[in-house]
């Protein structure tokens, strides 16, 4: 079964990192999804661009709105994700605890709906 | 051998079948839904079983072993259904697959006290960490229970719509998320065997002590968290388990005295104790000591010997409070909690004089942390009363008075403040 990783973290927090900080979250990472393109687990991911990047887009009645920024302001911000197989939500979770943030931030897991 | 079977044994048939539910319908359940991975379509078939007990039962006598046939019966009942299903369904694939497996696969059904007892996977699902605590309350008494969702949402004073959804949604999210159904690896255990427990607690306390409303007690919740602490001491005799159900004895054995006839509240201190149940408390205190002997004690265990304390004592003048200030000692070293420290300085009150006791809880209400619970000023003013500093007391009283729901408590206190007015 698949589920969606959503990584929340503190923006912020991580604009403060020193470059030595900055490169050793890289390696950790790195690490990480070479464990679990091992275990089977890793399906896809990606880093975000900050959410000073993030543009929200609506479309009402044919008519296009943009705004600047991500569509909620909450205190952490989606950061990035993973895309898992994962045997079930224990399997899943298991796999998420061991994403560099969640020491740090939170770990959304989501199972992907099947069409 | 089945049980020879006339025309007039209907009734007969109709209470072996009744009994059938009440002893073993949790366990066909349980083994159904590890079956069909699906809770609503286990209860239909369990529903349909117990339908066609009642139809075949009395023309072909009951069967040597009931749980087995009704969960053979349950499990073609649900591939029937699920072969109606089949003609509707987008996923006919998927379904057939699953049909085909089950129809070739025979069920195990494990023997009692079995640790692949399924029960005891339903227990460790309903109690998943996934599910938000109300949710796990829900959907434990309503499973493994088997309460209805209307019994539910009367003891927890909710609407019976908004109860229903909770179950349907956690149910929802077993099924969506894949909450598996399975004991969890012994590596996990402990943290999953807490999540049980804690659950358990809630609905006891829940019962034990409304927050709000008239009644004081809600026995029937009391007595069901009993039921199922004595299903997992059972499945799982971990000491915190059986701490926890000699807790939950141990002071379910006061129930009656805790109201007088008109229904107020009666203070442990004030209790009749001859009205307390003492079978529950043989029980309670066997469960205690054979919880402390394991040696892996836990809080749950600690507060079962707190109780057992008070217990072996016939009144509150003759209780030990020494041994219960150990025994808070631990728990706080334990479990660092400000209401442990004010149970512990209520204890203190009760071994050193009310002096050393209002020293304590002065000192814990300045560090702000209990400045809104209503039993921190309830337990000063009783301690400045019998100090008789009247006036400070009222204006203990009051504040506590400020502060509670729960109307028979409300009512103890203000008979307080009249009889120190009077």
């Amino acid at each position: 079964m698949k589920y969606l990783c959503l990584i929340y973290d503190s923006e912020a927090q991580q604009a403060r990192m020193t470059r030595e900080e900055g490169g050793k979250m890289m390696a950790e990472y790195g690490a990480f999804t070479e464990a679990i393109k091992k275990s089977g687990h890793y399906l896809g991911g990606n880093p975000l661009q900050p959410t000073s990047t993030a543009t929200t887009v609506r479309s009402r009645s044919g008519k296009v709105s943009t705004t600047d920024g991500p569509y909620a302001e909450t205190k952490e911000q989606l950061g990035g994700y993973y895309m898992i197989e994962a045997k079930d939500l224990n399997d899943a979770v298991q796999v998420a605890a061991r994403i560099p943030a969640a020491r740090t931030g939170a770990i959304e897991v989501r199972p992907i709906m099947v069409m | 051998m089945p049980a020879a079977a006339g025309s007039g044994d209907a009734a007969r048939v109709r209470e072996i079948v009744d009994r059938v539910y009440r002893d073993d319908s949790r366990r066909v359940l349980a083994t159904l839904i590890r079956l069909f991975g699906d809770f609503d379509i286990a209860e239909e078939a369990l529903h349909d079983a117990f339908v066609a007990a009642l139809e075949r039962w009395p023309m072909e006598g009951v069967p040597g072993n009931p749980r087995t046939w009704l969960v053979s019966a349950g499990r073609f009942k649900a591939i029937d259904q699920l072969r109606r299903r089949v003609a509707f369904d987008d996923r006919r694939a998927e379904l057939e697959r699953q049909i085909e497996e089950l129809s070739h696969e025979e069920p195990v059904i494990a023997e009692s006290g079995d640790i692949t007892d399924d029960r005891l996977r339903l227990v460790f699902t309903c109690c998943h960490p996934a599910l938000s605590p109300d949710a796990q309350v829900a959907l434990t008494l309503h499973t493994i229970g088997g309460l209805t969702t209307e019994e539910i949402a009367h003891a927890f004073l909710v609407p019976s719509p908004t109860l229903a959804q909770r179950i349907v949604r956690a149910k929802g999210k077993i099924r969506d998320a894949r909450i598996p159904y399975e004991i969890p690896e012994a590596a996990d255990l402990p943290d999953r065997v807490d999540a049980v427990l804690a659950t358990l607690y809630l609905i006891f306390n829940e019962g034990y002590s409304a927050t709000f409303g008239e009644a004081v007690t809600r026995a029937d919740l009391c007595g069901e968290a009993i039921r199922l602490a004595r299903l997992v001491v059972e499945l799982l005799p971990e000491p915190e388990a059986i701490g926890l159900l000699a807790m939950m004895l141990l002071h379910d054995s006061r129930r009656a005295a805790r109201t007088n006839d008109a229904g107020e509240l009666v203070i442990l201190d004030e209790q009749d104790r001859s009205r307390w149940n003492r079978s529950q408390i043989r029980e309670g205190q066997e469960l205690t000591e054979r919880a402390l002997r394991t040696r892996r004690v836990g809080p749950y265990a600690i507060q079962a010997a707190i109780a057992a304390v008070h217990a072996d004592a016939s009144s509150a003048g003759e209780t030990d409070w020494a041994q219960i200030v150990a025994f808070y000692d631990l728990l706080l070293n334990m479990n660092p909690s400000p209401v442990v420290e004010l149970n512990r300085a209520a204890a203190i009150a009760m071994r050193d004089g009310p002096e050393r006791g209002l020293d304590l809880i002065n000192a814990l209400l300045a560090r702000g942390e209990l400045t809104s619970y209503h039993l921190a000023h309830s337990a000063r003013a009783d301690l400045l009363r019998r100090l008789a500093r009247n006036d400070a007391a009222l204006a203990a009283y009051a504040a506590a008075l400020e502060l509670t729901t729960q109307e028979p408590e409300r009512r103890y206190i203000e008979r307080r403040i009249k009889s120190l007015q009077g």
